[in-house]
């Protein structure tokens, strides 16, 4: 019987023939902590009584989800991040330097084949780079950083085929969404996701990292793509170490097979409160928004920005309508000044915030008020996820969300289509 | 000792990390006791002064989904809460939970209503439903996760073995 990626990942890591429902002990090959979580890592870490972090190149720490702080509280958690960092000489990205997933396939030193632990959800992001990588929580890490390894179930996959062109307008973002749509918030907990397809193919690596990145929402540990071209001149450009590709085998089992056409996908969005809540963008057209977020781990990326910037140029934001934009790191907010966006967004109305992930969070940089809708190319849009419960958040794509902040409402961004060739 | 049952009132299924406690406080306070103070807060208010030590959260399906903030099973445990019960978990509250020696029972928590009277009976592998008279067999604990559970979680299981084991 052959075997699922996942499969190959974690029996090459745990050295020993494992299969789906197998529980091991595995090796890792990197793993960090944000400032959400490292508290507790170090907490837990430092009743472990072991003597220091198992590979000083292996653990980092980011400052990324109040960055910078924005009270007390946080800001005696980011000093004790900082000390730690320097008494076991592990690298702390701090303020500004962007959030975790984005710099950890910029600079993280990640490649092909590894198995990655993060203290943070949306870990799944570079199952894009063809990594089993999962979020777990401090307890996790502070073991895995102490021993440079953990316990790992075998997950059971579901293939995913996603096929067809997509039509003008219409992004990864919406693919996702609207394969959340049908799997469900629990439809894939506790297993892997595999994507493939001619749709896949065409995709840019920014636009597979919003895929991964959502995986989570369905409750699933990763989602990983193959290592092809593209992937593999990522990985040799942002990483030191070897790609080892892991293909599935063609006899491998899987838990479900699933098959989306996105040639006639139209944007989507998903409604307050689930993730799971998506629909077709004519069902929420002209919903009256009062601010909109471009960025996140999600849709912060170079490639996000442009897509805002062109038809953001030349315009104005509807008159009551607050537009914040994070770039997901200091490159991306290098490259997008260089290129001209931030020009342009600063020009239309919209603020531009520092690299992190304050606004999605709710720790900064936007809390909504009371009755307030908020649209946002985020990834969760829980009640109070933003910092108030009594908002409403609707999630979208960056096209999307940025005709939306001009029109004062939700917004068709194919009214742009002439602006998006 | 008498140990009752609390359920949500409004959200039955996928509750998520943001509502056990809102990430407005998870990123400020490291106390367990002041988070445990939050717990709930946004889908009903004040639910954290009905907990009794002992108690039990009843919920649905996919119970703590969402981020991996283990401040989550943390503010629950400090609540005073012995276990949730719930139909299923999401993946990275289940191991947060067994890290820190929080009990969570999957079994069909349809036969459980808020303020019900419990007993948790762990060799059997049965909730007694004593207000109604039920015994409501639930899926029994995996073994590491029982030695785990059985330490009081995972950083005392680990300095005691100096390390994790799966071999049986």
């Amino acid at each position: 019987m052959g075997k699922t990626i996942a499969e190959k990942i974690l029996s090459h890591h745990a050295d020993k023939d494992l299969r789906a429902g197998d529980i091991a002990i595995c090796k890792v090959d990197a793993c960090f902590g944000q400032d959400g979580t490292s508290s507790l890592i170090i907490e837990n870490f430092e009743k472990l009584g072991k003597k220091g972090v198992f590979d000083n190149t292996k653990f980092c720490m980011f400052i990324d989800h109040s960055a910078p702080s924005p009270n007390i509280g946080v800001s005696t958690i980011h000093k004790m991040m900082r000390t730690f960092a320097k008494k076991e000489s592990v690298k702390l990205f701090d303020i500004g330097q962007g959030i975790c997933h984005q710099l950890m396939v910029e600079k993280g030193n990640i490649t092909c084949g590894d198995l990655v632990l993060g203290a943070d959800s949306h870990t799944c992001t570079y199952g894009a780079l063809n990594i089993f990588s999962t979020g777990m929580g401090s307890t996790d890490l502070a073991i895995a950083a102490a021993s440079g390894k953990n316990w790992f179930k075998v997950p059971e996959t579901i293939k995913i085929l996603v096929s067809g062109k997509l039509p003008l307008g219409v992004y990864a973002k919406d693919v996702i969404l609207s394969i959340i749509k049908d799997i469900t918030s629990k439809g894939a907990n506790y297993m892997a996701l595999e994507f493939y397809g001619n749709a896949i193919k065409h995709m840019s690596l920014a636009s597979r990292f919003t895929m991964a990145n959502m995986c989570v929402e369905m409750g699933a540990k990763c989602g990983l793509f193959e290592a092809d071209r593209k992937v593999l001149d990522w990985v040799k450009s942002h990483a030191k170490r070897k790609p080892q590709p892991v293909k599935a085998d063609e006899n491998a089992t899987y838990a479900a097979v699933k098959e989306y056409d996105v040639s006639s996908l139209t944007p989507q969005v998903s409604m307050p409160h689930e993730v799971d809540n998506v629909a077709s963008i004519e069902a929420v057209v002209g919903t009256p928004i009062d601010e909109a977020f471009i960025g996140t781990c999600t849709n912060g990326r170079l490639e996000d920005l442009e897509i805002a910037a062109k038809i953001l140029k030349n315009k104005n934001l509807a008159g009551h309508v607050k537009l914040v934009i994070g770039p997901a790191s200091r490159d991306i907010f290098l490259s997008a000044a260089k290129k001209g966006y931030i020009d342009i967004f600063v020009d239309s109305g919209a603020v531009v915030v520092a690299p992190g992930c304050g606004p999605c969070v709710g720790t900064h940089n936007g809390v909504p008020a009371d009755g307030e809708n908020v649209i946002s190319t985020a990834n969760r849009n829980f009640k109070g996820r933003m910092g108030n419960p009594g908002a409403h958040i609707f999630l979208a794509s960056p096209a999307t969300v940025a005709a939306s902040a001009i029109e004062g409402k939700i917004c068709d961004p194919r009214i742009f289509s002439k602006r998006l060739k | 000792m008498i140990n009752r049952a609390h359920r949500l009132l409004k959200i039955q299924d996928n509750v998520n990390t943001d509502y056990i406690i809102s990430g407005r406080y998870k990123f400020r306070i490291r106390d367990p006791g002041e988070l445990a103070k939050h717990v709930f807060e946004d889908v009903e208010e004040d639910f954290y002064k009905k907990i009794k030590k002992g108690d039990f959260l009843v919920s649905g399906e996919n119970f703590g989904s969402g981020s991996s903030r283990e401040q989550a099973p943390l503010a629950l445990k400090a609540s005073g809460l012995k276990a949730v019960i719930a139909k299923s978990f999401a993946r990275i509250f289940y191991r947060n939970a067994l890290n820190l020696g929080l009990y969570l029972l999957e079994c069909n928590t349809n036969y459980i209503d808020d303020s019900n009277e419990l007993e948790l009976d762990l060799e059997k592998n049965v909730i007694k439903n004593k207000s109604k008279g039920l015994n409501i067999p639930f899926k029994p604990i995996p073994p590491l996760a029982k030695k785990i559970l059985a330490e009081g979680g995972m950083v005392e299981y680990f300095k005691k073995h100096g390390g994790i084991e799966v071999e049986p």
